[in-house]
């Protein structure tokens, strides 16, 4: 394979490690390259030989079914061999360090390892220590590319460009790496981007970034052209940052009420698993605004073209 | 053995002098009017003779954790440093909160360490700040401060007790200011950086919370509290506040933070990763300002070696802290006497000597006549590289590999021996 090219340019990286290094012209590149990939899952046969002989390597030590079962979705119709590892079936568990376990994973010559994992910066950890392609499939509270990258693809394929829009981040920011990818990609591509969440969970310090925050989501709501909605895990150690699910409704809420503020074209996104009902009305989920399933689609394709491009470098 | 030492401009701030003259030695100290022929001559034609350097902030490992670094290795570094004494600290594995912890770590100084090492004990038994460390059977075993460095003791009224026993004792309390729920599981600075890397931020205000409290036990009880690596602009504005009240309290400041900001750790280098944490630039601007108006008045190193493979793990799950004896006092020269003229050389010497030697009672850190001699001689031109591979401590965990600095300490001599010499 002579290295991806179109339109003029040449992809450079081996590694996907978030969107903070990629330029707006790299971001379009991998994007346009998913289009052709999107029709592929359209064919009797979604299959393509890109990858034949290749293998990758889904090392999740973090739980996750929908990132994980994409990428291997991705990888299988791209023709490569996959296999899955996840913490309690590696030996991180038995004490051996993260270098040490992808060192093991590189001496049976995996081309390609995708990388989930509770730790800020462990993408770019292994990177720097291997020689195989290494995506990140979100790291700690830091970036979850592929998840920007079908973002932006869906608001692409609904809306025509990304430049001029405006896009709500709704929800726990502080901890998610699906906003700061997101902030990154939709800055870069000239859209304007408002946080809205509780003050706990947004702080002011994401001004610095160049975005907006407020805390008065129904100000926001008909200035904008997509509303992504991220999931609120109360559950999890957040106790102290919001008082309770009812009150978070309450203020931030998408419910139904709040919906009649939106633009009639705006788009309603949310990266997944949804509680409904907490961060948004069950129906609205399920409405015409909603381009939720489209995002789960779109993010096979995003995920074909990046293992297509980055898995070639690796190959050189 | 006789010693003299010629050429050199003596700086010793304990006994405000600073003149070009010669220092003798005879038998292990500091004497007057030897004869050359009796005499090995030491030409310090264009050097700084100081009185041995004092650190009272190292990390020695030892018990526990000798692959990191031992009493010998550290001791080593320290000579190589340009340091005389150095202060250990007692998070060992045992805990240094028993007197016969200190016993043996006394005994195996003198038994392998080139230089001074003076035990501190902890405040609290297991460093768990649950209950009082015996502190006055670890005062008469020797040791010359009390700490749980590492931990804070969060119960303010455990810290009160602790305070007023230990003045009763007559050893300074020296406290690693961090209060944990503020902090939590924070690893960087909480600032821009933290935000855009997603890393847990550990806010200043975490560090100002104890420091606040601290002056508040050190009126309450009258007795020294020494805070240990100040790092944010707010705890200076306290100490100042607090000091020209006369309140017994002070505050140190490590090399690291004045050389560094919370930049330097979007490539996720855990040699970046410290605690306190890097700050901002207007951290460091009020630390340097701290420097010159005397609010902040001992200099330490924090040394603290971790093996290659502690380090190199995810930036969240790797341990704080950097080695810093051999590259300290080049830093603060460079930093606080060139670059940026915080403070002249002769200050900066009293940093390391009179200031802390006062602090912690110590008979250390004077040229007089009659004085053990420990003598620390520096070339304050002298433009060098940084480089780990050469090294004597055990371990390599430094940000500072590849730096030019100027100046750096070229012979270190304890009780009349040179243990180390460039």
């Amino acid at each position: 394979m002579n290295g991806p090219q179109t339109g003029g340019m040449r992809w450079q990286r081996k590694d996907l490690l978030g969107m903070r290094e990629l330029s707006a012209e790299e971001i379009t590149f991998v994007l346009d390259t998913a289009n052709a990939f999107k029709e592929v899952g359209t064919r009797d046969v979604k299959k393509v030989p890109a990858l034949r002989g290749k293998t990758l390597v889904n090392f999740f030590v973090e739980p996750s079914t929908r990132t994980r079962t994409s990428f291997e979705l991705a990888a299988t119709r791209l023709s490569a061999d996959v296999i899955n590892i996840s913490a309690s079936t590696s030996s991180l568990t038995k004490g051996e360090t993260l270098k040490d376990t992808a060192k093991i994973l590189e001496a049976n010559q995996a081309d390609i390892i995708v990388l989930r994992h509770s730790s800020a910066g462990a993408a770019q950890f292994l990177a720097e220590r291997l020689r195989s392609s290494v995506i990140n499939a979100g790291d700690g509270a830091h970036e979850h590319p592929t998840q920007a990258l079908l973002d932006l693809y869906t608001i692409r394929q609904h809306r025509g460009a990304i430049a001029g829009l405006h896009v709500a981040i709704v929800g726990d920011i502080l901890f998610s790496r699906v906003a700061r990818s997101n902030i990154f990609a939709l800055l870069k591509l000239g859209a304007r981007v408002t946080l809205v969440g509780p003050s706990t969970l947004v702080p002011r310090a994401f001004e610095q970034l160049g975005v907006a925050v407020s805390h008065r989501i129904d100000e926001v709501l008909p200035t904008v052209d997509v509303v992504n909605l991220l999931r609120i895990q109360h559950e999890r150690q957040r106790k102290e940052y919001f008082p309770g699910i009812g009150e978070y409704i309450r203020l931030f809420g998408l419910t139904k009420a709040r919906a009649k503020l939106l633009k009639p074209d705006c788009l309603i996104m949310h990266p997944g698993p949804i509680n409904r009902g907490v961060e948004i009305d069950s129906d609205l989920a399920d409405g015409v605004q909603s381009v939720i399933l489209d995002q789960v689609t779109n993010g096979l394709a995003v995920r074909m073209a990046v293992l297509y491009l980055c898995g070639g470098i690796a190959a050189r | 053995m006789k010693t003299i030492i010629r050429g050199g401009r003596i700086i010793d701030p304990t006994n405000k002098r600073d003149e070009v003259a010669e220092l003798m030695i005879s038998d292990g100290r500091i004497v007057s009017g030897i004869e050359d022929r009796d005499a090995q001559i030491i030409d310090a034609t264009g050097l700084i003779v100081a009185p041995g350097l004092i650190d009272i902030h190292v990390h020695l490992r030892e018990p526990g954790f000798s692959w990191k670094e031992t009493i010998e290795s550290g001791a080593r570094a320290a000579a190589a440093g340009g340091f005389t004494t150095v202060v250990c600290m007692p998070n060992t594995s045992p805990v240094a909160d028993s007197p016969s912890t200190i016993a043996w770590i006394k005994d195996r100084a003198a038994e392998v360490a080139c230089v001074n090492v003076l035990p501190s004990g902890a405040i609290s038994k297991g460093l768990a700040g649950e209950e009082l460390a015996p502190i006055g059977s670890l005062a008469q075993a020797g040791v010359v401060a009390i700490t749980d460095d590492g931990h804070c003791v969060q119960n303010n009224e455990l810290m009160r007790r602790a305070v007023e026993y230990a003045r009763m004792v007559g050893v300074p309390v020296l406290d690693h200011c961090q209060d944990y729920n503020l902090v939590g599981n924070g690893v960087v600075h909480e600032g821009y950086w933290s935000t855009l890397l997603g890393l847990p931020g550990w806010p200043a205000a975490g560090e100002e919370a104890i420091v606040a409290r601290n002056i508040l036990l050190a009126e309450l009880c009258d007795h020294h509290i020494h805070c240990q690596h100040i790092s944010s602009a707010g705890s200076v504005r306290l100490l100042r506040e607090a000091r020209s009240r006369g309140v017994k309290i002070s505050g140190e400041v490590c090399p690291h933070h004045i050389a560094l900001t919370d930049e330097s750790i979007q490539n996720f280098d855990t040699n970046y990763k410290m605690n306190p944490p890097l700050r901002s630039e207007r951290d460091v601007a009020a630390l340097l300002e701290g420097i010159a108006y005397g609010t902040l008045d001992i200099l330490a190193s924090d040394h603290a070696p971790h093996a290659k493979f502690e380090k190199e793990v995810e930036f969240d799950q790797a341990p704080f802290g950097i080695v810093g004896l051999e590259t300290e006092l080049g830093l603060f020269i460079d930093l606080l006497v060139h670059k940026t003229k915080t403070i002249a050389l002769p200050r900066l010497i009293e940093l390391f000597t009179l200031n802390p030697a006062r602090l912690l009672k110590l008979d250390a850190g004077t040229l007089a006549n009659g004085a053990v001699a420990d003598v620390t001689l520096i070339d304050p031109a002298l433009e060098w590289t940084v480089n780990a591979d050469n090294f004597e401590t055990l371990s390599c965990n430094t940000p500072f590999t590849g730096r030019k600095l100027k100046g750096r300490a070229v012979r270190t001599i304890v009780r009349g021996e040179t243990v180390w010499a460039l």
